[in-house]
């Protein structure tokens, strides 16, 4: 049973006039295209107006969406013979964060991604995806292995925010991640981050140094999430659409900031209506930009990634 | 209503009352005994009794660090923006102002260059008075030239760390401030030279996950909180009891990530001592003593 957001519900209830009609038509045998067609420009034009005046909050929703493809559906779909490589050497296998060596268009990478589950039992195992230290220090041995293989680094990011829990904090997480920062600023291989649902702050930013950083169009990036922020702010987490806005979050808000490269477009009215399509548009991003990078001279690559976020910030000076 | 009230305590009134300033004892947070404050400035801002460490000032860290008069400040004039015009509970700039009087400081950091025993450095000092010592983008922009200085003047880097972590006002900008200021370290650390952390209470959030961690020693004060997530957000998403003495200085140095616990009144004697096992100001002596 899809998961039906409150605003995708107009579609929808046009859409199951359409499926009505249809049996109608089929039982009966009589001719219904016409009413069929008038529903459909309906659904057409509901599915602008709606999609092309989202609120921050209910980009958040879609970003969070049941039915979105997560960064695995993407590499299924994108790339061939992935070897998926597990564990971090030192303590755990953290299934929060994947990665191993795959054929994207035919070039060699190194990809890495995110892992939410679709139902429980999957979401014990991915924890939700919330990575605790040794995915992140996953994410370096396999982004240290792609540097001895010279491959590029592709990191596709959905995840709430790494794992605030005791075992994560008795084994560092603040210094997996400040680790993992540090040491993908000094990678010699082309680093290409795409954003494709939840950028949860610190948890998406550890494996998100890039020479690019690419976004989807429904997909958010925050310092915080908003329930955090509404709780902080308003001590209710019931104001979380406020703090959504405030934020400043959504894929338009930070390619203003300039903090994302560039907007992935997706299918009209989410990625979760049709996962080819939207690892089509996905694809052809992630495509342009390696075929980008890897034509800048390997010893540019670190001193570029360095500059691009050497200028994030806004200031008033003297 | 009784016929005969009779005050509880006795109280003081009128001329006897006015000659006794407000807030001249305090009630120790760490042992509950009752501290004279002057005592506390007196000792470094520790309980007399039992040694709580309570914060000090930017300023007073400094003092307490520096050889008298040789810190330079670096970097005074920059001040932050309501970039996002953050539409939350009051004004950004309104809460700026705020921190700035109390201070009088510009932000959460002072940085610059000093001398301890006659050894040069780099210094940052956070002050949680500040905004919470949050991370924005003058925060982070000072840090990451103070770190680019110490790069390409050769200096050994200290920073003193507190922080609530990334600011939320500046929303994104300050996340990434996070990635810069690590950037900025890889500089540093590729050139071969010592970073040295101090943590203070508290060092939360995108500051521990960002250049607090990195150094390559790393002391915290005792007590001091030291985590990623906060005590509430982690009781509440995993619904159990933290372990006793969660997320301070010696639970951290217990699980093996910091080097060590420094009481305030050691740490400029140790300070200056690592400084001189990095700059190799020892090895003569050495040397000598072998010969």
């Amino acid at each position: 049973m899809p998961t039906i957001l409150d605003f995708e519900r107009p579609i929808r209830e046009l859409e199951d006039k359409v499926s009505q009609l249809q049996s109608f038509s089929r039982e009966h045998g009589v001719d219904v295209s016409h009413g069929v067609k008038v529903l459909e420009e309906r659904i057409a034009e509901a599915k602008q107006k709606i999609f092309a005046n989202l609120t921050p909050w209910q980009r958040v929703q879609l970003a969070r969406h049941p039915d979105r493809p997560y960064p695995r559906d993407y590499v299924e779909r994108l790339c061939t013979d992935f070897l998926e490589l597990h564990g971090d050497r030192r303590f755990a296998e953290d299934r929060a964060i994947f990665g191993g060596f795959a054929r994207m268009d035919g070039r060699a990478v190194m990809v890495i991604g995110t892992q939410k589950g679709r139902d429980l039992k999957e979401n014990v195992r991915c924890n939700f995806g919330s990575a605790h230290p040794e995915g992140y220090r996953k994410a370096l041995r396999l982004m240290r292995l792609a540097e001895k293989a010279r491959v590029p680094i592709v990191s596709l990011i959905d995840t709430p925010g790494a794992y605030p829990g005791i075992g994560a904090e008795k084994r560092h997480i603040a210094e997996a991640i400040a680790v993992n920062l540090r040491e993908m600023f000094r990678m010699h291989v082309p680093i290409l981050v795409a954003v494709t649902g939840e950028g949860g702050s610190g948890g998406a930013l550890g494996i998100g140094v890039g020479n690019r950083v690419l976004i989807l169009e429904n997909a958010y990036y925050s310092v915080i999430t908003p329930e955090g922020c509404a709780a902080i702010l308003w001590r209710d987490a019931a104001k979380a659409p406020q703090a959504a806005a405030a934020l400043k979050l959504t894929s338009r808000d930070l390619a203003d900031l300039e903090v994302v490269d560039e907007i992935v477009p997706e299918p009209l009215g989410g990625a979760h209506l049709d996962w080819d399509q939207a690892a089509e548009l996905l694809g052809e991003a992630l495509k342009r930009h390696l075929a980008e990078l890897t034509r800048i001279p390997v010893d540019r690559l670190a001193p570029t990634r360095y500059a691009r976020f050497r200028r994030m910030g806004i200031l008033r000076e003297g | 209503m009784p016929l005969f009230k009779k005050n509880r305590y006795s109280t003081l009134r009128g001329a006897a009352r006015r000659g006794i300033p407000a807030g001249l004892w305090l009630k120790c947070k760490g042992c509950d005994g009752v501290i004279y404050r002057s005592r506390l400035e007196e000792n470094l801002q520790l309980c007399p009794e039992c040694g709580y460490h309570y914060p000090l000032t930017a300023q007073q860290r400094i003092e307490l660090l520096t050889d008298k008069g040789s810190f330079t400040e670096m970097d005074g004039d920059l001040d932050s923006v309501d970039v996002l015009d953050f539409a939350g509970t009051g004004i950004y700039s309104e809460k700026l102002k705020a921190s700035k009087k109390k201070t009088g400081m510009t932000e959460a950091v002072i940085c610059g260059t000093a001398v301890l025993d006659e050894q040069r450095l780099a210094l940052g000092v956070m002050d949680f008075r500040f905004l919470g010592a949050s991370m924005g983008s003058v925060v982070g922009e000072k840090i990451t030239r103070l770190t680019e200085f110490a790069s390409e003047n050769r200096l050994p880097l200290v920073i003193v760390t507190a922080s609530g972590g990334a600011r939320m006002y500046e929303g994104m900008l300050s996340l990434m401030q996070m990635a810069k200021t690590s950037g900025a370290l890889a500089v540093h650390a590729e050139l071969g030279l010592p970073y040295i952390v101090v943590m203070t209470h508290p060092t939360t959030a995108g500051v521990t996950a960002s250049f607090a961690s990195l150094g390559d020693v790393i002391v915290a004060e005792p007590g001091a909180l030291i985590g990623f997530a906060g005590p509430r957000v982690i009781k509440q998403t995993t619904q159990s009891e933290l372990p006793p003495g969660f997320q301070t200085a010696e639970f951290l140095m217990e699980h093996g990530f910091i080097d060590r616990v420094v009481p305030r009144p050691e740490l400029r004697r140790e300070l200056s001592l690592l400084l001189a096992y990095f700059s190799g100001a020892l090895h003569c002596e050495n040397a000598a003593a072998a010969v």
